[in-house]
């Protein structure tokens, strides 16, 4: 009874994306901290290793389910709320030029959200799926420490080492990414009601450092490969 | 005097209240169900009685013109309610805001009436507390207050500078209550355009539904007027566009009496006219007068040279400026009552001193208080009075002084009531700026809020139950009843009149014009000479009117013009009544100023001997002469004394 | 002060009949409005020249023309009460334009706000919102002294700010979603943060979403927009606080 009539309300749904949208920045943090090991071991190992982990770990394989679940929860319902809000105005204005105290990113969380959904998609083709599911020749397996596993480091580091196009691309995914976080971080506490005049300011200013933090150091990992290699 | 029944119960004055309540007839709840009220206009006095009657149990009818029972005037009072708490320990008492209310009134004010506005004011802010009004308060937690004009203790309670929208915005809150419980049934833009009498009762009213032009029928065992005042006769004043006097009027011409309509106040403190286009005129509160300096230039040389914009006020040195209300009243300065100041404004702005390009604005000069205080304590003060100012004016008030200059803000006058609250048409009520009984010939400030809420929480919904005690045997009124016919044809062939009238120009050029008349001759000063001759111009001016006034658009949808046309049609004939009853009182009181009565300094000049009494003017058709019916005002208690401020 | 005259400025602004004709935008110049002239005095101006001219003039709510009853509702230049801050339309005046503008004038735009006439919208959405419970359950008498509940001036302050809501939509019609939470979060909010509110708090909180939500109301995705344009400067705090009361009151069903 709760549930359904909760999830119903505009509040409700937006409690949804805002906890999934919490749940998906410290999944962020956990994949950049993985993905930094790249740039500092260049003969792969850590980074392997790591991979490696993520791959075998109880508790992680327990997490994968739940993460895609919270992309799903996180797309699902903002796409809920944006269809409600469209007809929420059946009539357009001709002239808009209000200002809003949240900023452009704050405008186009939408899209935003769906530039970084197609990058997703590459991106998942492109690196989870074939670690995961499909294979790749470059993934030949290797020895570290007297332990098997597939060497993911050639698979990363070849992408980003010949395709300035890729890189390109996940470039300007992470960008769009970073907006929408400068946004989507203060906006989840908001949403939860863990926001009044004085934590406003602050929580803004949080979210662009964290913002800033996931979009700098994923967007450091193609310009240390096409810098240096 | 013998038409006159004010039902004033006997006995000591403090005692009267309680004593008349016990006397009341109350109706059971079983039969409260029975009966329906309706109740016409959703200000302070409106919404706080509709509410109140449906927690009591009757059946609420209730109307507003505008989209929402919200927006009525009351929410742009600013300063404050009094009320005889006594919460600071100065001495304050029932008796002392009896007293300070019917002196500020000039004595024109019945006393039993005035007591018991002071005896129920401290219910009223326990009641808005506990609806979350937000007023100030202290660091204790306490109830805040500030003084205000005519008073020597501390009992204005406000909520900054929008104690009439917080105070309206609770009562609009018990109304909505009662609207979601069905107990109301709430109807926007829906405007009376005529009250329904049945056998010499007031059984109902026709509305037009302004969304779409419809005229519907309402059906009732008693009719409340709370719909505020007729200040917009001046066209310019403090109140809202849409404010009107037609409910009233149309209650005047079934037979209610209508009581010194001349009493009018002027507002010394409002921004300038600043050409024709103007539409309306913003107040600047009252409270500024408490450390502005009011000065014009003390020979014409400076005034031609402000108006031409060549120096600054602020240029203009100390020496060569008149502080007229200091020169003239040393020991009130700058804080005389409302109509003291206005007047004085005027006298001046006549003789040629006036410092804007019209000629009609003085300066309110803030330097003084700035060097004094500091500029950031006369922020704290005034500062959102301040930046209403500029934007209105582009002129920052911290560099130059404000341009201020009287305005048309409230009306005393109103439709005859009894004790009771009732009209002498039985089972017509009227409560608020609508009644004429609680504020005399001049309004204190803080006094308006307290006034509507005191009729509506406290008074009427105990008196009514005596008027309805003998009604329930009365079934739900018939709204095919002939009298409804009637009515609504009249009303309907009026609205096809203004239809059809195929005249050339605007409701608006008349209601300006109706406006400049009454302003030079029904205004501030008034003589005989004068308020006759308004008589016939506004004669002239109606006929002109009604030959030559065009009505866009179909009666049978939203139109603006014919709203207007309707409220215009009314304004010409109160003008007309206002004007009369101005002729007729020779003396000066409160606002009200006739030349002929002064004293050798130019003060107003009372005539306790034939002034003392209350007008109420009754209809007697369309070509007939009004007859001036008349209350006696008996002073048991206190002792009339000329006002002086000098 | 010195107030200048704009020669001709070019009015575009949107006629409708009825809430079921299809509107369009017409185009009207008016000439020789003083700078120191408001914008609704401009809007006067220019009816009194269409009604001389034998034309409909231009249906829009006013009231007050002081910035306090909120019905005011026009959307001029995209933005709702025009180019200026903190101001309603009735405050906004002719010195924010510039001689030969064309200045463009709609209707507010939302689901929940159907048109009647030209500029003229219903917002009775906003009261139907407030019956649902923006209020404190007492009847007349009966109630405490004021000074009984002691409220801490903070908290009077804080309710102040949001009780200043004048209920113009201006929220709703700058929202790109067309919501109104802003609307709402004020009046739950500045009746919570007094002890005589907070006793129905929780029922409050969820009988304004729920109607809110029935009346077509988009959702709230914090862009800000509302507190930007409020004239009344009403911070979007309000709505943490709203979606705090909310969630408390939805966890204890």
């Amino acid at each position: 009874m709760f549930m359904s009539s909760f999830m119903k309300s505009s509040i409700g749904r937006k409690v949804l994306v805002s906890l999934s949208g919490l749940f998906l920045m410290v999944f962020l943090l956990v994949h950049l901290a993985v993905n930094l090991t790249l740039i500092f071991d260049d003969t792969g190992d850590l980074f392997n290793q790591a991979a490696h982990f993520m791959a075998t770990n109880p508790a992680i394989k327990i997490m994968e389910p739940a993460l895609a679940l919270g992309f799903v929860i996180h797309i699902l319902y903002t796409i809920i709320v944006t269809v409600s809000n469209y007809m929420a105005r059946p009539a357009r204005y001709d002239k808009r030029n209000s200002k809003e105290t949240g900023g452009w990113p704050s405008r186009n969380m939408f899209f935003l959200g769906s530039t970084i959904l197609v990058f997703l998609v590459i991106h998942v083709w492109n690196f989870f799926w074939k670690m995961r599911v499909s294979g790749d020749p470059l993934l030949d397996h290797i020895m570290i420490d007297g332990e098997q596993m597939e060497n993911s480091y050639n698979l990363v580091a070849t992408l980003f080492k010949t395709s300035y196009i890729y890189s390109s691309i996940y470039i300007l995914g992470v960008i769009s990414l970073g907006l929408h976080l400068s946004h989507g971080f203060w906006s989840a506490f908001h949403t939860i009601g863990l926001n009044n005049d004085v934590w406003m300011p602050r929580l803004r200013n949080i979210a662009v450092v964290y913002a800033a933090i996931i979009a700098g150091g994923f967007i450091a990992i193609p310009v240390y490969f096409m810098i240096f290699f | 005097m013998t038409k006159i029944k004010t039902h004033i119960p006997e006995g000591p004055l403090a005692d009267k209240w309680t004593k008349h309540k016990a006397d009341l007839k109350v109706v059971s709840p079983a039969n409260k169900r029975k009966l329906d009220i309706i109740v016409v206009g959703t200000g302070l006095a409106g919404a706080s009685a509709a509410s109140s009657f449906a927690e009591m149990g009757y059946n609420v009818l209730n109307f507003c013109y505008q989209d929402s029972p919200r927006r009525a005037h009351s929410i742009a009072a600013q300063g404050g309610i009094n009320a005889a708490k006594n919460y600071q320990n100065d001495n304050d008492s029932v008796y002392r805001l009896f007293y300070d209310t019917i002196k500020g009134g000039d004595y024109r004010s019945r006393e039993a009436n005035v007591f018991r506005l002071a005896e129920v004011s401290g219910s009223i802010i326990d009641q808005s507390v506990a609806q979350g009004v937000p007023f100030a308060r202290e660091y204790g937690g306490l109830l805040a207050n500030r003084s205000f004009g005519g008073v020597l203790v501390s009992r204005t309670f406000y909520a900054r500078g929008q104690t009439g929208q917080q105070l309206l915005l609770g009562a609009y809150g018990s109304l909505n209550r009662q609207v979601a419980s069905g107990q109301v049934k709430m109807y926007y833009r829906h405007e009376m355009l005529d009250l329904v009498m049945i056998d010499g009762k007031a059984r109902g009213i026709i509305v037009r539904d302004l969304a779409t032009g419809e005229i519907k029928r309402f059906g009732a065992h008693a009719v409340v007027l709370a719909t505020g005042g007729y200040g917009n006769v001046f066209f310019l004043s403090t109140n809202a566009m849409g404010s009107n006097g037609s409910a009233v009027w149309q209650a005047y011409k079934k037979g209610a009496y209508m009581s010194n309509p001349a009493f009018v106040q002027i507002h010394p403190t409002c921004i300038p006219v600043h050409g024709d286009q103007q539409s309306k005129l913003t107040l600047m509160s009252e409270s500024l007068r408490n450390d502005g300096r009011v000065w014009v230039p003390k020979d014409k040389d400076t005034v031609e040279k402000l108006r031409k914009g060549t120096v600054k006020a602020s240029q203009v040195p100390e020496e060569d400026r008149d502080y007229y209300l200091e020169r003239r009243y040393p020991s009130y300065g700058n804080l005389v009552p409302r109509d003291v100041a206005s007047r004085a404004a005027k006298e001046r702005c006549d003789a040629g001193f006036g410092v804007n390009e019209t000629g009609k604005a003085v300066f309110l000069d803030f330097k003084d208080a700035i060097n004094r205080l500091g500029r950031h304590v006369v922020e704290a003060r005034y500062g959102n009075l301040f930046q209403m100012y500029e934007k209105i004016t582009d002129v920052n008030p911290y560099e130059e002084p404000m341009m201020i200059y009287p305005a048309i803000h409230y009306t005393m006058g109103g439709l005859w009531v009894d004790y009771n609250m009732m009209t002498n048409i039985p089972g017509l009520y009227a409560i608020g700026e609508a009644n004429f009984s609680d504020h005399g010939a001049n309004r204190l400030g803080a006094s308006a809020l307290m006034q509507g809420l005191a009729d509506g929480y406290f008074v009427i919904p105990y008196t009514i139950g005596d008027y309805l005690a003998d009604e329930i045997q009365v079934p739900r009124i018939d709204t095919n009843h002939k009298a409804f016919e009637e009515t609504e044809s009249a009303i309907k062939a009026k609205l096809e009149k203004l239809k059809n009238t195929k005249g050339k120009t605007p409701v608006d050029y008349f209601h300006k014009e109706l406006g400049r008349i009454m302003w030079d001759k029904v205004g501030m000063s008034r003589n005989e000479k004068e308020l006759k001759e308004a008589v016939e111009e506004i004669k002239k001016l109606e006929k002109e009117f009604w030959a030559d006034v065009r009505i866009p658009g179909d009666l049978n949808e939203l139109n603006q013009e014919i709203e207007k046309a309707l409220r215009l049609a009314d304004f010409f004939e109160m003008g007309e009544l206002m004007a009369l009853d101005a002729l007729e009182r020779n003396e000066s009181c409160g606002g009200h100023f006739r030349e002929e009565s002064k004293t050798e300094e130019g003060e107003a000049l009372r005539d306790d001997k034939n002034g003392a009494y209350v007008s109420a003017w009754e209809y007697k058709g369309e070509d007939a002469d009004p007859e001036m019916n008349v209350e006696k005002l008996e002073f048991e208690f206190v002792t009339p004394t000329q006002r002086s401020y000098k | 002060m010195a107030d200048k005259i704009l020669k001709q400025i070019k009015v575009k602004v949107w006629r409708q009949k009825g809430p079921k004709t299809k509107g369009k935008f017409e185009t009207y110049i008016v000439n020789d409005i003083s700078t120191g002239t408001s914008f609704l005095e401009m809007m006067d101006i220019l009816n009194d020249n269409l009604i001389r001219e034998g034309k409909e003039p231009i249906a829009f709510d006013h009231d007050c023309r002081e910035g306090i009853c909120g019905v005011c509702s026009l959307y001029v230049n995209g933005r709702p009460h025009g180019p200026d801050d903190d101001v309603t339309t009735c405050q906004l005046h002719m010195r924010k334009f510039k001689d030969g503008e064309t200045i463009t004038i709609e209707p507010y735009r939302s689901k929940a706000f159907p048109i009647i006439k030209d500029l003229i919208v219903e917002r009775n959405a906003f009261d139907r919102i407030l019956q649902a419970g923006g209020y404190i359950s007492i009847n007349t008498g009966g109630v405490p002294d004021g000074n009984a509940i002691p409220v801490s001036y903070d908290d009077a302050e804080a309710a102040m700010d949001a009780a200043s809501c004048i209920g113009c939509g201006a929220c709703v019609a700058a929202c790109k979603n067309a919501s109104a939470m802003l609307f709402v979060s004020a009046k739950v909010s500045h009746l919570a943060r007094l002890p005589q509110g907070k006793v129905e708090a929780a029922r409050r909180a969820k009988s304004m979403v729920a109607k809110m939500d029935e009346l077509g109301f988009g959702n709230c995705t914090n862009t800000g927009a509302c507190e930007a344009e409020c004239p009344k400067g009403i911070s979007i705090s309000n709505i943490a606080k709203l979606n705090r009361e909310y969630l408390c009151a939805k966890i204890k069903d």
